[in-house]
């Protein structure tokens, strides 16, 4: 296991930290997880940037961006049902909005995002934060805040397992683990 | 899924994927910019050998919101007129590029022939083929009835069938593709279906059919639905006197002023009134009705767009690489790539 349950809840708590140094505050804030588990990790540092800025309500400053009909590789992969896409109420025009993701890895992913914000508005400023960034990067894309770089071959496969998505047993789980693929 | 050509042998989750992914592309239709780049670079071609409006309109829209290229064909003013077979119709196509084709044809069974014969290596959508079926119609119509089902429960419609929902469709039914496709859709959805025409506008074999009959529309609407479709009366295709006269039709099996306040008196103030279109007002449906804020008919135009959205993503998207059934022509170098992308994650 390369994180444990409180691993991930250190990292993701200095990640929030990062994110109001960064932004000089909690002013225009607006976090957009990717599904399926960039949400949940975007709620939870929500959560997190609320506890420490008292002035922030966590619930309004969450999104959702799917980037699934944004791929480039529709086409070369088996089929992926689209999810909601739900942005704050305040919208994202003229906001500084982080994208968050469970691993950073071709950058393929990213570059669809930053297709699908440019339709739904006009951030001011655009910032990535990931859980783990295993590298094999296939475009010019880095993250501003990084949980856990974790070198990786690009045979093993990482698996990020949290307890809103997934369930091992029928138990909830929090953990990320490396696995070699057949 | 390669293509979709009935709903007969639709299953429930794919009939519930659709309807979940056209939820997804409503959402589109809402947005300033109205356009997905999904299907960039891809041809889809309406192939229409009989007339419609809506239909290819609605096709039209939906491929170009996902960006994809479109080529209109319609049989007047075409070789077809000059006597060009289906075959090398389809193979001229081919020869064109298409990666989708929408097809409407005047005989039933002609888009299952386009998809079972090697004339063309593109995914089949059925647009209505004779009295045979009319998929994508019966899939808005679903989508539309499941939204009011899902908001009156007050539960989210994504994932949900129509499970003990009460519908009755009446009027031409013998002619009818959408009644055809919408009865089995509707009964893997989980709804009632009834079934209410004339008994010369009622098929031979009906009573084989996953649905009840019934002769009489007020007895049926006394007995309480939840939804009420109206089915268009098809001069077109009638050769023989099918009912007296469009008097006594729109009497008896029209949905009419007097039925419109039956239904406020009955009490059921959620029951929806849907039209597949094209209305003849005042025969099948009262205008009165039409307009009224029970009817759904815009609504379904509306999801319709949505519908062929989500019907050509889920086609056309996917590993096209390696056409299902035929594994000997993919070579190993694709088989290679294929494996060393599948288990990858979306990251």
């Amino acid at each position: 296991m390369v994180l444990n349950q409180a691993d991930i809840d250190r990292a993701l708590t200095r990640i929030a930290h990062e994110i109001l140094e960064s932004n000089k505050g909690s002013q225009d804030l607006v976090l957009l997880g990717i599904p399926r588990r960039g949400y949940p990790l975007a709620v939870r540092l929500a959560a997190k940037i609320a506890a420490a800025d008292p002035t922030v309500d966590p619930a309004a400053i969450v999104g959702q961006l799917d980037v699934t009909m944004f791929r480039d590789d529709l086409s070369h992969q088996a089929m992926r049902p689209p999810y909601p896409t739900q942005l704050p109420r305040t919208g994202i025009d003229n906001k500084v909005v982080v994208l968050i993701d469970d691993v950073l890895y071709s950058g393929r992913t990213i570059r669809a995002a930053l297709d699908a914000i440019i339709d739904l508005g006009r951030p001011r400023i655009v910032r990535l934060a990931v859980l783990i960034d295993r590298g094999h990067r296939e475009l010019p894309i880095r993250a501003d805040h990084v949980g856990k770089n974790l070198p990786t071959s690009s045979a093993e496969k990482v698996r990020v397992r949290l307890e809103e998505t997934d369930s091992v047993d029928g138990a909830p789980v929090n953990e990320v683990v490396i696995e070699a693929t057949a | 899924m390669k293509h979709l050509l009935s709903t007969e042998d639709l299953s429930l989750s794919d009939a519930v994927r659709i309807l979940d992914t056209a939820e997804e592309m409503a959402a589109v239709g809402e947005r300033e910019v109205k356009k997905l780049p999904t299907l960039r670079g891809r041809t889809v071609v309406n192939l229409f050998f009989e007339d419609s409006t809506r239909t290819r309109i609605s096709f039209e829209a939906a491929a170009k919101r996902l960006s994809a290229d479109v080529i209109n064909f319609s049989a007047k003013g075409s070789s077809v007129s000059k006597g060009e077979s289906l075959k090398d119709t389809a193979q001229t196509l081919s020869a064109m590029g298409a990666d989708a084709v929408v097809i409407r044809h005047w005989a039933s069974g002609a888009p299952h022939r386009l998809a079972a014969t090697d004339w063309i290596d593109a995914a089949v959508i059925n647009a209505g083929d004779g009295t045979h079926e009319h998929p994508t119609q019966a899939l808005l119509d679903a989508f539309t009835m499941r939204r009011h089902w899902s908001k009156l429960a007050g539960t989210p419609s994504a994932g949900a069938a129509l499970t003990g929902m009460r519908v009755a469709i009446a009027g031409d039914v013998l002619h009818s593709r959408v009644a055809r496709s919408n009865v089995w859709l509707l009964r893997t959805l989980g709804a009632e279906v009834t079934l209410v025409a004339p008994p010369t506008l009622l098929p031979i074999g009906v009573e084989k059919w996953p649905c009840s009959v019934s002769y009489d529309l007020d007895e049926t609407l006394a007995r309480g639905v939840d939804a009420m479709m109206m089915l268009r009366v098809q001069g077109e295709r009638m050769n023989a006197s099918f009912f007296p006269t469009t008097r006594e039709y729109s009497r008896r099996w029209g949905f009419d002023d007097n039925r419109l306040r039956a239904l406020d008196t009955l009490g059921f103030k959620d029951t929806i009134i849907m039209h597949p279109g094209p209305m003849n007002r005042g025969l099948e449906i009262s205008s009165a009705a039409a307009d009224s804020p029970r009817s759904t008919v815009l609504a379904q135009v509306r999801n319709g767009v949505s519908i062929r959205m989500a019907a050509l993503y889920l086609l056309l998207s996917g590993d096209t690489r390696e056409p299902a059934g035929r594994p000997n022509t993919t070579t190993s170098a694709s088989a290679e790539t294929t494996s060393a992308h599948a288990p990858k994650e979306s990251h």
